[in-house]
């Protein structure tokens, strides 16, 4: 099967910075597919060379197969959910949303039809009559995305497209949007620097670091078997242990990382002592951070049980088998 | 050490009333530009209006002050009438030609002008209006003069046939540029252009790059986006520009006795009737004119949907 998206040594350089470095990158048709990396990795800037934003400075850039390098932004099926949703204040949600028919010549009642069925689709069949800067920011996150699908695109495009909405609303909308990229197929590819987002909504991820891409895979991949220590401390939560504790715990010498719920508080026969430095209570377990040879080692302990004190020594078991080992420093 | 200090100044004393009576403070503020604006502008224009209604005796000179609609009628009289048609229609052509070239300076200095550009782009801007009009408007008439730089670069040049070609248009042309009606439309475009550019500049200062990509990134192509998309938002720009554009010719009267065929138009009207002619009635009703027209310009831009982008 083509992919949606192929990424052939793709660079953007702006100036001296490598904003994209080389980014070989494969997003198949039909997948949710999440670019991760903290601000400045070249995520967002990958996005707006598939949107046609941005040329790139060397490699190709494939749409379903065909070389999209020299296709101007309104000639690429491509559709995109802006990050501040740059909804036209001029126009009411109606015709916001039916901009991409009206430009292309559908008549008036045609194209106010089909925007109403997209409003529907996104549940604001009775806001069409309203002008963008009488909605709420979740209604407007809406709007946006009934105008980037009313064109049809074979790939929807999403840059941050959560990040100005509030904790609730923006798990709400990640259900949402899920359930709707299941419902139509499409593949969408969304940018995040939020990792709690990327994992539970991807069904793959790819995470940017400067410029390239540190790691591919699914969500399960990159949160248990990071490759790097870069993913591991951006993935965020998993402990990163340096090579001579990795040895001292029966692996290699070499860097590894555990997740803090793989990790037992135990006074009986520890593979690893520390002193109590933290705890903070997160409802479901408390997190306990240790000080362990020099490296803050965190343990998930479900609440209920028994809770060191801080600045206590506490005792610590881990199976070597838990401890995943790092291919790249 | 208490938790609530005394109050030991003057500037306590006043910090703290404000404090208790926040409206004292929009009032104090609010009063001198009010009463500025109130009696001393709209009361001399409360003024004007009522002059307006009045009317001149044709034997002793004096003005008759009983209401009257007989000076209003004497502005339709041909010669009065062809004054008003000059006036207008060289305030519309001015404001055009200015929107048409502010247009894109204001936009390069809106999109692609930054930090230290952005700052001569200002300057530039700026510059024309720090030194005096008179001074400007009669470099102009050197500079269109038949013997002028203009003349003589485009002989130099082998263009000089256009100049002669575009002087012998009807009505625009003339005997030379700064006698000529195109002339006049020139010196006005330019020293009106400032007025232009600087509101379009702000207004598409406020459309984000990202508004114009989702345009583009809907289907459509530059010409549509700049119709749909970037015009609209730019508007009310255009239209306050206009406003100074249009109100700033329809008043002048320095640069039409400057500059052009000497005709009338409304400014050099009032100038005349107000002074060597005495006729302050037809004078406030030449000076309304300009009120009504701007007043009808307005209804017809806020119909048309000019404000909504605000």
């Amino acid at each position: 099967m083509t992919p949606a998206v192929e990424f052939r040594a793709v660079s953007r350089h702006f100036g001296t910075t490598r904003a994209v470095d080389a980014v070989d990158l494969i997003v198949p048709e039909g997948s949710f597919f999440a670019m991760l990396g903290p601000s400045g990795s070249g995520k967002t800037t990958c996005l707006r060379l598939i949107s046609g934003f941005e040329k790139p400075s060397g490699g190709n850039i494939l749409i379903f197969g065909e070389n999209a390098g020299n296709v101007p932004p309104h000639l690429r099926n491509v559709n995109t959910v802006f990050q501040d949703y740059a909804l036209f204040p001029h126009l009411n949600v109606r015709d916001n949303v039916a901009y991409g028919l009206m430009v292309k010549g559908m008549a008036r009642a045609q194209r106010h039809a089909r925007a109403e069925e997209m409003l529907a689709l996104v549940h604001l069949d009775t806001y069409g009559d309203r002008k963008p800067a009488q909605l709420s920011g979740g209604q407007r996150q809406r709007v946006a995305l009934a105008r980037a699908l009313v064109n049809e695109p074979r790939v929807l495009l999403l840059d941050e497209p959560l990040g100005a909405l509030d904790l609730k609303l923006r798990e709400a909308m990640q259900d949402e949007l899920k359930a709707l990229q299941k419902r139509l197929g499409i593949t969408f590819i969304f940018v995040t620097h939020d990792q709690h987002e990327a994992l539970s909504m991807a069904d793959s991820l790819a995470v940017f670091n400067a410029g390239k891409i540190a790691q591919i895979g699914t969500p399960e991949d990159i949160y248990a078997r990071p490759r790097s220590r870069f993913v591991a401390d951006f993935v965020g939560s998993s402990n990163i242990l340096p090579p001579h504790l990795t040895q001292s715990l029966g692996g290699p010498a070499a860097w590894s990382s555990l997740r803090p719920e793989s990790v037992v508080l135990t006074p009986a026969d520890p593979s690893l002592t520390g002193i109590v430095t933290g705890l903070r209570y997160l409802g479901a377990a408390t997190r306990v951070t240790l000080q362990c040879q020099g490296t803050d080692v965190s343990v998930l302990v479900p609440t209920g049980q028994p809770l060191p004190e801080p600045g206590a020594s506490a005792g610590l078991r881990i199976a070597a088998t838990d401890l995943h080992i790092m291919a790249v420093e | 050490m208490t938790a609530l200090l005394p109050a030991t100044s003057l500037a306590d004393r006043l910090t703290a009333l404000f404090w208790r009576r926040p409206n004292l403070l929009l009032v104090l503020l609010i009063t001198p530009p009010l009463l500025w604006l109130g009696v001393v502008y709209l009361g001399s224009l409360a003024a004007l209006l009522l002059q307006s209604f009045y009317s001149i005796d044709e034997f002793s000179g004096l003005v008759v002050p009983e209401f009257t609609l007989k000076t209003y009628a004497e502005l339709l009289r041909p010669s009065n009438f062809d004054i008003l048609l000059r006036t207008l229609a060289m305030s519309a052509a001015v404001t055009i030609g200015c929107a048409i070239l502010a247009f894109p300076i204001a936009y390069l200095a809106a999109r692609y002008a930054r930090g230290r550009w952005k700052a001569v782009f200002y300057l530039g801007i700026m510059l024309p209006l720090w030194s005096s009009y008179l001074v400007k408007v009669y470099a102009w008439k050197l500079i269109l003069a038949k013997e002028g730089i203009l003349t003589w670069t485009a002989e130099s040049l082998g263009a000089g046939f256009v100049i002669e070609a575009v002087l012998q248009l009807p009505w625009i042309g003339g005997n030379s540029l700064s006698t000529a009606f195109l002339g006049t439309w020139l010196v006005f475009v330019y020293v009106w252009l400032p007025f232009m550019i600087l509101p379009v500049q702000a207004s598409l200062e406020r459309v984000p790059q990202s508004m114009i990509e989702a345009s583009a990134d809907l289907g459509a192509t530059a010409a549509q986006t700049f119709r749909n998309i970037t015009l609209p938002l730019a508007l009310p720009g255009l239209i306050a520009g206009s406003i100074f554009t249009f109100s700033l010719t329809m008043g002048d009267y320095i640069i039409p006795q400057i500059i052009g065929t000497s005709a009338s138009f409304i400014g050099m009207a009032v100038y005349k009737l107000q002074g060597t002619a005495g006729n302050i009635p037809l004078a406030a009703a030449f000076a309304v004119v300009p009120i009504a027209i701007m007043l009808v310009y307005l209804a017809l831009a806020k119909r048309a949907g000019a404000f909504d982008a605000l």
